[in-house]
């Protein structure tokens, strides 16, 4: 029992980086904006958190810098590709490969340092009760984040007048602006949100996942989480199925290289990867389904005519 | 408070098509100033000794050479992919499959021997990289599947298949357990140039002439119009009975082809063995150059020597000033940031408006009259 509970405790935890960078670039994409630059915001938040973490000994500080650090990232690409009304999917690579630059660069110094931890919820009592007490009420306090997140954007963007308007501005944004809806500002707001959550997972990496920083720790997840927002057809709650599956299958193979499985190591790295190559065509077989699911503006820049 | 607006040019500008990628750079050159200034550094002596210094003497010009060639390859044959709006960004992949196939030979038939080898090495390498290239081609024409994600996602597959390869089943028996193959022979080596002067390889010679030939082909041949006419506008290319999914394996195949050959150029001439990197980002590097050359061949070949000044610098300040060598890449990111935020001023003029001028009140007081005179 206590295996069970810790393992699906490690997938919580693989997957709310997964699922906190994946709702951000959901909404980002749902207002029309195709943001390529998750990974590099991801980095930059991980970098950040950890740095602040490190200096002040305060994890909290370092959460709340890694929030930060995402958004004022975020903000190049939407000046970039809102203002100046630059390729988003060009834009969005540049993002990236700058992010992975410029943390290795700052996390020169705070390579084999020691981090700061988050630590687990723990509410005398009740986080000691077997089984439920450690998964609901003893996890880290991002898990907690990454859920409430998780329904405030569905509720937001299903739910409220101005979720409606945020996601009719990216099915046609010239119908909108000629609505009077102030396009360039609701996207501005949406990129900035999709940095602050890519931050976050990005602090999660470096201040709870492996309390540390290592170059290039992101691996891959900000891509994955763009290829999370595609597997859920843009929809929240399917995003944080995707999200737990892929933790699953993270850290499925982590088990089955510990058990000494005889694969190669290389093999069972690589499955998430090629898992979330599988995801991609299967959900993307169905055209019908993705024609009506994709917010029909994504990606085009828009210049309003005046 | 101040707001852009873009105002539409009637047609693109000539002249900041020329001068964008020079703004563009120069750009690049105050904000590095301001970052070697933070970092405690004069920046003059570091633009002397990231930009000057690495190519002041013959040898030097040499090893920019052998860094130049695999960005313009790569480059070369992913600016065909953009032209045609198609986004094939797992370069970085395909050069680790063209160094795999290619390495074949001189791995499992090193007694294999003679002035064959060279050639037959080669044209392995591209067609691996063209192999490689074509899973996210088919992936996307058969099941519409993104080809953003799937090429990348085989990045990270390819960096850990060649992992597997050097430290399993292709490792050198006699190299004491480190994870490489044993050294090429001297007939699966690519040839110097000039070997009196520097290291310089026929690698170079290839990306000028993949260069060339595609710019030939872009602005001389059918092929090169259809790419284009795909690229800004699909259902014309449909019209004129173009086909986009022929066009997706086109684009793919050619650049996965240029990467492979890259990636065996670079073990066969640099490196002289597989190792698990075989590359400092080449495949990724190779999109800033596609996009600095402006998706111009010959454009491209002059961003390929930038951007390869750009690491053999970056080697020059960790070594002089003990800074990062990671300075390069955030020299690299900046710069494609300025060349795309440049390239809006050949569509667009830019106007800076101030925030009292445009309240809104005293823009509708203005603007009723005129209505009611129209009607």
């Amino acid at each position: 029992m206590d295996i069970t509970v810790n393992i699906l405790l490690t997938i919580a935890t693989a997957a709310t980086p997964l699922l906190i960078a994946a709702i951000g670039e959901l909404v980002v994409e749902r207002s029309g904006v195709l943001n390529l630059g998750v990974e590099g915001m991801m980095i930059m938040g991980a970098v950040g958190g950890f740095g602040a973490g490190y200096l002040t000994g305060s994890p909290w500080i370092g959460l709340l810098a890694a929030i930060i650090v995402g958004a004022l990232f975020s903000l190049l690409f939407a000046v970039m590709t809102l203002s100046l009304a630059t390729n988003q999917v060009a834009t969005g690579l540049s993002l990236t490969l700058l992010g992975l630059g410029l943390s290795g660069m700052i996390g020169t110094s705070f390579v084999g340092q020691p981090g700061v931890r988050l630590p687990n919820l723990d509410i005398p009592g009740v986080s000691s009760i077997p089984v439920v007490g450690k998964l609901i009420f003893g996890q880290d306090p991002v898990f907690y984040i990454s859920i409430a997140l998780t329904a405030a954007v569905m509720w937001f963007l299903f739910r409220t007048r101005t979720g409606l308007t945020l996601r009719s501005i990216g099915d046609s944004h010239t119908s909108a602006h000629a609505l009077g809806i102030k396009v360039i500002r609701y996207r501005y707001l949406a990129v900035i949100f999709g940095g602050a959550c890519a931050g976050l997972a990005g602090g999660h990496l470096s201040l709870v996942y492996t309390p540390q920083w290592v170059e290039n720790m992101s691996a891959g997840r900000g891509w994955i989480a763009l290829a999370l927002v595609v597997f859920a057809s843009w929809r929240p709650w399917r995003v944080l199925a995707g999200a737990y599956i892929f933790g699953a299958v993270w850290i499925g193979q982590l088990h089955a290289q510990a058990f000494g499985i005889p694969v190669p190591s290389q093999f069972l790295s690589s499955l998430p990867y090629l898992a979330t190559i599988v995801v991609l065509v299967l959900i993307s077989r169905n055209k019908r389904l993705t024609m009506m699911n994709t917010p029909a503006s994504l990606g085009q820049p828009f210049v309003p005519d005046r | 408070m101040m707001r852009i607006e873009l105002v539409k040019r009637p047609q693109r500008s000539a002249l900041f098509s020329v001068l964008s990628p020079f703004i563009a750079f120069a750009l690049t050159i105050i904000a590095g100033g301001i970052m070697f200034a933070l970092l405690g550094v004069n920046p003059l002596d570091a633009f002397n000794i990231y930009f000057i210094q690495p190519v002041s003497e013959v040898w030097q010009l040499h090893e920019l050479a052998i860094k130049a060639a695999p960005l313009i390859l790569i480059a070369v044959g992913l600016s065909v992919c953009y032209k045609a709006n198609i986004w094939n960004i797992g370069a970085e992949g395909q050069f680790i499959f063209g160094a795999i196939f290619g390495s074949i030979i001189p791995v499992l038939f090193p007694q294999f021997e003679g002035p064959l080898v060279i050639p037959l090495m080669l044209l392995l390498g591209m067609v691996g990289g063209a192999f490689y290239a074509s899973i996210p081609a088919f992936l996307k024409t058969r099941f519409s599947t993104n080809e953003i994600l799937t090429s990348l996602m085989l990045v990270y597959v390819a960096q850990l298949f060649l992992d597997w390869l050097v430290r399993g089943p292709w490792r050198d028996p006699q190299g004491h357990g480190f994870p490489q193959t044993i050294q090429f022979s001297d007939s699966a080596t690519l040839p110097q140039l000039m070997p009196d002067a520097g290291r310089a390889n026929w690698g170079f010679v290839f990306a000028l002439v993949a260069a060339v030939a595609i710019w030939l082909m872009m602005s001389r041949m059918l092929k090169g119009f259809e790419v284009r006419v795909l690229g800004s506008s699909p259902r014309a290319g449909r019209f004129a009975g173009f086909g986009f999914n022929r066009m997706v394996f086109f684009s793919f195949l050619l650049s996965g082809a240029l990467a492979g050959l890259a990636g065996i150029s670079e073990v066969s001439g640099a490196i002289g063995q597989l190792q698990p990197v075989i590359s400092p980002g080449y495949g990724f590097t190779a999109i800033i150059v596609a996009f600095l050359g402006r998706l111009n061949p010959l454009g491209i070949v002059a961003a390929g020597l930038v951007l390869a000044l750009t690491y053999l610098g970056g080697e020059a300040v960790q070594s002089a000033l003990g800074i990062s060598d990671k300075v390069a890449r955030v020299f690299q990111g900046m710069l494609l940031f300025f060349v795309l935020g440049c390239d809006t001023l050949i569509h667009y003029r830019i106007r800076l408006i101030g925030m009292a001028l445009m309240k809104p009140d005293a823009a509708k007081l203005d603007a009723a009259p005129k209505l009611e005179e129209a009607r």
